[in-house]
């Protein structure tokens, strides 16, 4: 796991949750291309986190090639409907599977960045302690932000937080009630986030309100 | 191979039709349902993308990338209602 932060001259701004399309180049011409989500809020420099895939093409590049000072061709930012900022108020609910939780953490520092005060929680499903992104930032999160990690493979000795996959049970425990018309944002491997999605559906969630983004093994995000 | 969703083209899209689409609302020409790009079913796989109706499954639009052009095909859409008020940035 990596995190790469750009200097990018003529950068326009991005929204929190949006990504960019990291392209290489190999010299006979092949082009490989993934998509990465912002890590960082609007106003800081564009930051990646990157997860290394061993089979992959373009994430080992990234994780243990690129030095300071490298060019890379980048296109950005992306999207518009997987996009927070405080005027779209909440409650805030964020639900993360592994990587997934690189976007959710850029929308959670711009909420600090803007000094929103919208309740947040973040539900936050790792394999295990060690694979726990962003840790120490999340250990201190911002007035009006709840964080709930579940380890879904190993738990460290004492662990008292779930120790499962993201069910309906574990939904309805961390989610907000439905009266209180929250925003949710889910973020993970396509399978994570249907069930999550449907879940929370089911709870009651508006679907216009259950916002979703989904990656695959092929990498990126 | 594993299904993405729209938000994995907002790139391409933006190439295609120059402003940003993936909070675009898509109407299934087939079975009528409505809803943002975001949510569509999206493989892919090069040189081709292929985007599904969520309800029905039924094939919205292809891109296919032929030697430096892309190819559209969005026989499978009713109507894609982009926004156009201008992105903030």
């Amino acid at each position: 796991m990596r995190t790469i932060v750009f200097e990018i001259p003529g950068w326009p701004g991005h929204r929190a949750g949006q990504h960019v399309d990291v392209r290489l180049t190999a010299e006979d011409g092949y082009r490989a291309e993934r998509a990465y989500s912002i890590a960082s809020a609007p106003g800081e420099p564009v930051a990646i986190t990157v997860e290394r895939l061993d089979d992959g093409e373009v994430s080992p590049y990234l994780t243990d090639e690129v030095r300071a000072g490298d060019e890379l061709e980048l296109r950005g930012p992306i999207g518009g409907y997987f996009v927070w900022g405080a005027e779209d108020g909440g409650p805030l609910l964020l639900v993360a599977g592994g990587s997934g939780v690189v976007p959710l953490r850029a929308i959670l520092r711009e909420r600090r960045r803007a000094g929103s005060d919208v309740e947040a929680r973040l539900l936050y499903s790792s394999r295990s302690l060690e694979d726990v992104i962003y840790r120490d930032e999340l250990d201190e999160p911002a007035d009006g932000v709840q964080v709930v990690h579940t380890l879904t493979r190993t738990q460290p000795a004492g662990w008292t937080g779930p120790a499962r996959r993201v069910d309906a049970e574990l939904l309805a425990e961390v989610a907000w009630p439905v009266e209180k018309d929250p925003l949710a944002f889910v973020c993970g491997p396509t399978s994570f986030v249907e069930t999550v999605a449907g879940g929370l559906v089911e709870l009651g969630y508006e679907p216009t309100r259950v916002k979703t983004e989904r990656f695959g093994a092929t990498g990126g995000r | 191979m594993e299904a993405l969703d729209g938000n994995a083209i907002g790139g391409l899209l933006q190439d295609v039709f120059g402003v940003e689409m993936t909070a675009a609302t898509g109407v299934c020409a087939h079975c009528g349902a409505t809803g943002p790009v975001a949510e569509m079913v999206v493989y892919v796989r090069a040189p081709g993308t292929v985007v599904r109706c969520r309800t029905c499954a039924s094939v919205l639009m292809v891109f296919v990338d032929v030697r430096a052009t892309v190819c559209v095909d969005l026989r499978g859409l009713a109507r894609l209602d982009a926004v156009s008020a201008p992105q903030r940035a």
